[in-house]
């Protein structure tokens, strides 16, 4: 099922080599590696506790791997802060939601506009030309993702009356204002309803397609998973068990004891 | 759903009814009040410590409310403000006024940073014990060192005179139109920082910090921007208040119990509003006069003095635990949902 991409599958852009963490005695995650390659929508599952979240954690710069090491673009990161790895250009959501949750749908995603935007706190109290200039670029911005979204109506709404579901929304529009070029979602489907979460594959592949961007994402749902990623990543008890296509990995039968389950008839 | 005509009509970003608003709050301070209000008590007692203590409310706003760092010590930066205004005027001969005024604002803002630290390390109600450091240090240090107060061994040093362009403001009325400009420059400022980009990485940091840090927002610059910029603005009001109010400097008048006076109209009015700020200052101003003149009018002096101060505190306590459970927004949300509903009545 080869179909012609706008950004075709290209090489390793992120390099996770032997990583492990532990918290006190408990290991979360025992000497992994895998590589995310360039445009790719990458998943990560595993059964609950498997170390999913602290895998993107350590990436992410949330929590430091007492071994092992990241390299994104070819160039290995030393000192890991979240603040970094912004800058470096990848954007994330939250397992439980981590909006903003008194400030506005549009103030939210206009918070992804961060580094896009450069002027000092002087500049923005006496309103300079390059202030108010670049604050009206940037809504411009994320008005289109707004629109992108869907969510138009609800764009002065603060976050925290939403429904769970657009929350979820709210937080893929704040990660894709960030433009950045590598997006790691966290769940982004979960606690949706069948069509919540076919809207929100349709987001996800778009995204994908038109900009780009590569993908890593965390997700229970294996139709969903087999569906739109082109590689999957198993965790198991913090270990990479199987690491390949999809339907490669569906037939591994490491991965049906483990994951799947087996079949009882 | 309500729709806001967005970038209609606007300047600078700000809708027609904002405009409007400010218009007529403009005329009613700078012209309808110098006419109508001819007592010197209104000025003296009422509407010179209202506006210095909104400032320092704004102040404890941004840290507080917008930022989200529980933080006591506006008295602390008040008296900064106040000394280094009172020794800018002394030792440097002809600064203008609001050159002092400013300097004495940047020096607050220098304390702000230095107590701001803890909040890297410690949040919630143990930054808030932290940042009482600087209520006591700052206090302590002036008591201590005699250069401060210029070697005055008397405790109460009378401050000097407001003198702009040569001409001395010292009545009332003029020491009111003094503040109204400080206030109203620094609050429109402050205005323009909440709602631009400044203000939504303090509220980000404030909702959700490990959100705010992994998209890009530095929680060192922002938490110490916001510590410095509430301490400017305490520090410039604290130079008011001794300069207008108190009309002298003792280290006492800027105790622990003005700073919970702040923190309380920073509660009571309204947390992440600007507005909340001059509200809540008014409210806890304006409370005790009302019950006072009650008690005297009323009851004509059958309650004592002692038991109406004590009946003060009792409001003010539940009040605020009124407001905490079923308002935590303070006064500025209540007024906003009340012209909202007259709105949709309409």
């Amino acid at each position: 099922m080869t179909i012609d991409r706008n950004f075709p599958i290209g090489e390793p852009v992120l390099e996770v080599k032997n990583i492990s963490l532990r918290f006190g005695g408990v290991k979360a995650i025992t000497d992994s590696s895998f590589s995310v390659l360039k445009h790719e929508i990458k998943a990560i599952i595993g059964p609950n506790g498997a170390g999913k979240s602290s895998l993107l954690n350590c990436i992410n710069g949330i929590y430091q791997p007492q071994e092992g090491s990241i390299a994104f673009k070819g160039e290995v990161l030393e000192k890991i802060t979240p603040n970094l790895i912004a800058q470096k250009g990848i954007s994330r959501t939250f397992q439980n939601l981590a909006l903003f949750k008194r400030m506005s749908v549009l103030d939210n995603i206009l918070v992804g506009r961060r580094l896009h935007m450069n002027s000092n706190f002087m500049q923005v109290a006496f309103q300079l030309p390059k202030a108010r200039a670049e604050e009206k670029e940037n809504l411009i911005k994320c008005e289109e993702i707004v629109d992108f979204l869907e969510i138009a109506d609800i764009k002065n709404t603060p976050v925290g009356k939403l429904p769970y579901g657009l929350q979820k929304k709210v937080e893929l529009g704040r990660a894709l204002a960030t433009e950045a070029d590598f997006l790691m979602l966290d769940e982004p489907m979960a606690g949706m309803n069948v069509e919540e979460k076919r809207e929100m594959c349709r987001f996800i592949l778009k995204v994908n397609d038109e900009l780009g961007t590569t993908m890593v994402l965390i997700e229970h749902d294996m139709g969903v998973v087999m569906d739109i990623s082109d590689n999957v990543v198993v965790l198991d008890y913090g270990k990479i068990i199987a690491d390949g296509p999809p339907d490669e990995v569906r037939a591994n039968q490491e991965v049906i004891d483990a994951y799947l389950g087996v079949s009882h008839d | 759903m309500e729709q806001k005509v967005s970038n209609n009509n606007s300047f600078m970003g700000y809708t027609r009814s904002d405009l409007t608003n400010f218009l007529i709050a403009m005329i009613l301070s700078f012209v309808a009040i110098p006419l109508v209000v001819q007592t010197d008590y209104w000025y003296s007692s009422i509407l010179i410590p209202w506006l210095c203590l909104a400032l320092a409310a704004i102040g404890q706003q941004i840290v507080m409310g917008y930022a989200g760092q529980l933080a006591l010590g506006a008295a602390g930066f008040m008296a900064a403000g106040a000394f280094a205004c009172f020794n800018l005027i002394l030792r440097v001969p002809d600064i203008p006024f609001f050159v002092a005024l400013g300097l004495s604002g940047l020096v607050a803002a220098a304390f702000g940073i230095l107590f701001g630290l803890p909040s890297l390390r410690v949040r919630g109600i143990y930054l808030m014990v932290a940042t009482l450091a600087s209520q006591f240090f700052i206090v302590w240090m002036i008591d201590k060192f005699g250069w401060f107060k210029n070697y005055d061994t008397s405790g109460i040093i009378t401050a000097q005179d407001i003198v702009i362009l040569g001409k001395p403001f010292t009545s009332p009325l003029e020491m009111y139109l003094v503040i109204l400009v400080v206030v109203t420059v620094l609050t429109i400022l402050a205005v323009n920082m909440a709602r631009g980009s400044t203000g939504r990485n303090w509220m980000a940091v404030r909702d959700m910090d490990i959100a705010a840090e992994s998209m890009g927002i530095s929680l060192l610059k922002t938490k110490l921007q916001a510590f410095a910029i509430c301490a400017f603005y305490c520090g410039v009001a604290g130079a008011l208040f001794a300069f207008t109010y108190l009309k002298s400097l003792e280290p006492v008048a800027f105790d622990i119990k003005l700073s919970f006076k702040i923190l309380f109209m920073v509660i009571l009015g309204g947390l992440g509003t600007i507005s909340g700020a001059f509200i809540g200052a008014a409210f806890i101003l304006l409370f005790p006069v009302l019950l006072n003149s009650v008690g005297n009018n009323v009851f004509h002096g059958a309650i004592d003095a002692t038991i109406i101060s004590s009946i003060e505190q009792v409001v003010f306590g539940v009040l605020i635990i009124v407001f905490m459970i079923y308002e935590p927004l303070g006064m500025a949300k209540l007024w906003g949902n009340i012209k909202q509903r007259f709105s949709r009545n309409k």
